[in-house]
């Protein structure tokens, strides 16, 4: 039995990292380290108001008194956080205007990744926010957005622009101390993306933000706002890679989202950063993010969709709280581990209003020694009458090395609830390929089909050309070791 | 067509087929038949190639091509189809799209374009309706559920889809009350013509009333030990395998 588990194996290896690879970007970076000059300059450098300011500073209080989290199921060696350097933009002119102004060798990186950076993208209907390294370069579609009033722009840019309503949202979903990365994110990030969609507003296309890392050992701490006021709908996309490395490369990003009344946010995610080594699991990115999102209003609605395939460490748990009466909040999740990749993801569910709802749908595919974690928690206020929560988390294991945890925790307050929780492990199994390839069809579309019918009901969240590209990721991650 | 010569096999070391020769042409139907543990599962799983049984001597040729050397996406393609005795469940996977799958993948080694998902689904229709069967077939997941008599009328409906020059029915019979047996033989009858030919592997002579065959041979320890037509098929019935089976 445990040859043949072996072989099914063999055939989910990861190809050697397509997208290894860095662009010779003269940049502008700080010494490594970490006090509060370094927080000072990183405000000064971006000629940030002085609230901002403060924000920083209060969050590296915080930080210097917190410990990194011992709880996830994960392994790795003590993080040197005065080896990281906090700050690194490319050294090119301030605003861009159109495309032809981004150094060609940043168009170049963008192309080799396939980032449709370009018209096509636009002739797509998708404005695409192109965050390399830590600051933004390009910016499309920003003009078609604004005539709705609907604000899509670097959030450095947005501290400048409007300064008061970032003010107004940040660190309101997650405080400046919530945990140690959102604490050291909160001191150091230098960009990411800030939405706002005005009321009574649909957002006329879906907002996509591309970003990878590249200098190496540079701490990449992206910062995303996104704010959806009464009656408007926005759908963002979020889709990563990185450049090979032999030096681990921390990531502590933090997004906040908040709905009002009537208001829907559909967040997707698909992420492919360097793993690390196949055979040694050395190199790769530590993913440590802080996602949430908060349903202030009545009727709101936060839908999370993950598709993770990459990264050394995964440690992510995108969450909703549910404050608003009647609001609802989702969770899609897949999360594919190969080699020695380990990742400890779920979901938070917080149900604070009445008649909230929640579900959480989550798929884990583990192959060759990783080890896939799913924790999730549902908690249930005491006023959150009539709440409800459907959740169900599959797991599937390939070969025998390979392992699958479940950690849920519900927690209710409230005696009117209505609480459910599915679990069911599975495995592709060599009787199954064989029937395919007794049909002939070849090995690798058998399993190509088995992995996107195990992860159906959360492709299928996915804004249509995003669940062809995750299709793409899985199968690139599966391909190649076929055959 | 399929030519079988002095085959010996088996799997985990042990030799459970201890030299086997028949010859199909087209237009035929075999029975073999034979008690519990006389090699007949051993000689499907080898003509079907899978990868945990092991020849040890002896030629299978496929159209003079050797069967052996091809791995079992290759059989198919060149038109061996398998009906298994125990048709594997792939929840998420659905039926009609698994089907089409692998109508696509012969059409592509033919060098032709894949089919046009409409007219594909034209095509399945058609064939489910020469075959009786319901539409659920189309929107269930591969075998995912399925009571035994409904995996084995999805095998032939594979069969009718992938149109093989040779299929082998592994103990089609094998769980099917009187009713699903007449539905099954009756696709089966549908399926033949003079360009194709079939194995019918099957303990019980049964289901020969429903597709009679040209040819019976009686497998025992291994070996083919008779031959006849269908009258050898229903002394069996009659007589028993203790008839016919050496005793130790």
């Amino acid at each position: 039995m445990s040859d043949e588990q072996n072989s099914v194996s063999d055939l989910l290896e990861d190809n050697q990292y397509k997208y290894g690879f860095t662009t010779d970007v003269e940049s502008d970076t700080f010494a490594k380290g970490l006090n509060e000059d370094v927080v000072r300059a990183i405000s000064k450098k971006k000629n940030e108001p002085e609230f901002m300011l403060n924000f920083r500073l209060k969050a590296y209080a915080k930080w210097k008194t917190m410990k990194e989290p011992a709880w996830p199921n994960v392994h790795y060696p003590s993080i040197d956080f005065q080896d990281i350097s906090y700050y690194s933009a490319p050294k090119k002119k301030k605003v861009l205007e159109s495309l032809d102004e981004v150094d060609p060798e940043v168009m170049r990186t963008f192309e080799k990744l396939g980032i449709p950076l370009d018209e096509q993208k636009k002739l797509a209907n998708v404005a695409v926010d192109a965050v390399f390294d830590s600051v933004s370069v390009a910016t499309t579609h920003k003009k078609k957005l604004m005539e709705q009033g609907i604000i899509f722009c670097p959030i450095s840019e947005a501290l400048q622009d409007y300064p008061e309503l970032v003010e107004e949202y940040l660190g309101t979903v997650v405080p400046v101390g919530d945990n140690y990365y959102a604490a050291l994110n909160s001191a150091v990030f230098t960009d990411g993306s800030f939405v706002y969609i005005p009321p009574d507003t649909i957002s006329p296309m879906e907002i996509s933000t591309y970003f990878r890392i590249n200098t190496e050992e540079t701490g990449q701490f992206e910062r995303t706002l996104i704010i959806c006021a009464e009656n408007s709908y926005v759908s963002y996309l979020e889709g990563c890679t990185a450049p090979q490395f032999d030096t681990n490369q921390l990531h502590a990003a933090v997004v906040e989202l908040v709905t009002m009344d009537n208001a829907e946010i559909k967040y997707s995610t698909v992420q492919n950063w360097y793993a690390g080594d196949k055979e040694t699991g050395k190199g790769g990115i530590y993913n440590f993010v802080t996602k949430r999102g908060k349903c202030a209003g009545e009727n709101s609605k936060i839908s999370w969709t993950q598709v993770e395939t990459g990264s050394a460490i995964t440690w992510k748990y995108p969450s909703c709280i549910l404050q608003g009466d009647n609001s609802s909040g989702e969770f899609y999740s897949v999360a594919l581990t190969n080699g020695h990749m380990q990742a400890d993801t779920g979901t938070k569910m917080i149900h604070i209003g009445k008649n909230t709802r929640s579900s959480i749908i989550s798929k884990g595919i583990s192959a060759d020694q990783s080890s896939n974690s799913y924790r999730g928690q549902v908690k249930i206020g005491k006023n959150a009458t009539n709440a409800r929560n459907y959740s169900q988390c599959d797991s599937m294991l390939v070969g025998d090395k390979s392992s699958a945890h479940t950690f849920p925790y519900i927690e209710t307050a409230n005696s009117s609830v209505q609480v459910e929780h599915e679990a069911a492990t599975s495995k592709i199994s060599e009787d199954q390929l064989f029937y395919f390839e007794s049909r002939g069809i070849s090995r690798e579309n058998a399993i190509e089909a088995v992995i996107s019918g195990f992860c159906k009901d959360v492709f299928k969240q996915l804004p249509m050309e995003f669940a062809v590209e995750a299709q793409k990721l899985l199968t690139l991650k599966l391909e190649d070791s076929v055959g | 067509m399929l030519e079988i010569k002095d085959l010996h096999a088996g799997v985990d070391g042990s030799e459970i087929i201890k030299g086997i020769s028949l010859s199909v042409n087209k237009g035929e139907i075999h029975a073999i038949m034979g008690p519990n543990g006389s090699g007949k599962s051993t000689l499907a799983k080898i003509l079907s190639g899978h990868p945990a049984y092991e020849t040890t001597a002896g030629k299978v040729t496929f159209d003079a091509k050797d069967l052996l050397e091809m791995d079992a996406e290759e059989r198919s393609i060149a038109g061996v189809f398998m009906g298994f005795q125990y048709p594997v469940e792939v929840p998420g996977v659905n039926n009609a799209e698994f089907l089409r799958m692998a109508h696509n993948a012969r059409r592509v080694s033919a060098g032709e374009e894949e089919i046009d998902p409409l007219d594909f689904d034209e095509l399945l229709s058609e064939k489910m309706k020469t075959l009786g069967m319901e539409k659920k077939y189309k929107e269930r997941n591969l075998n995912d559920g399925f009571s035994g008599g409904e995996k084995k009328k999805n095998e032939i409906l594979q069969m009718a889809i992938l149109e093989p020059k040779l299929a082998i029915l592994d103990e089609t019979d094998s769980g099917l009350d009187i009713d699903a047996l007449r539905i099954v033989s009756e696709g089966v009858n549908k399926l033949r013509n003079n360009n194709n030919a079939l194995i019918l592997i099957t303990h019980y002579q049964r289901l020969l009333d429903y597709i009679k065959p040209d040819f019976v041979h009686v497998l025992s320890k291994g070996k083919i030990i008779k031959s006849g037509d269908k009258s050898l098929a229903l002394e069996l019935e009659s007589q028993g395998y203790d008839w016919i089976t050496p005793v130790n």
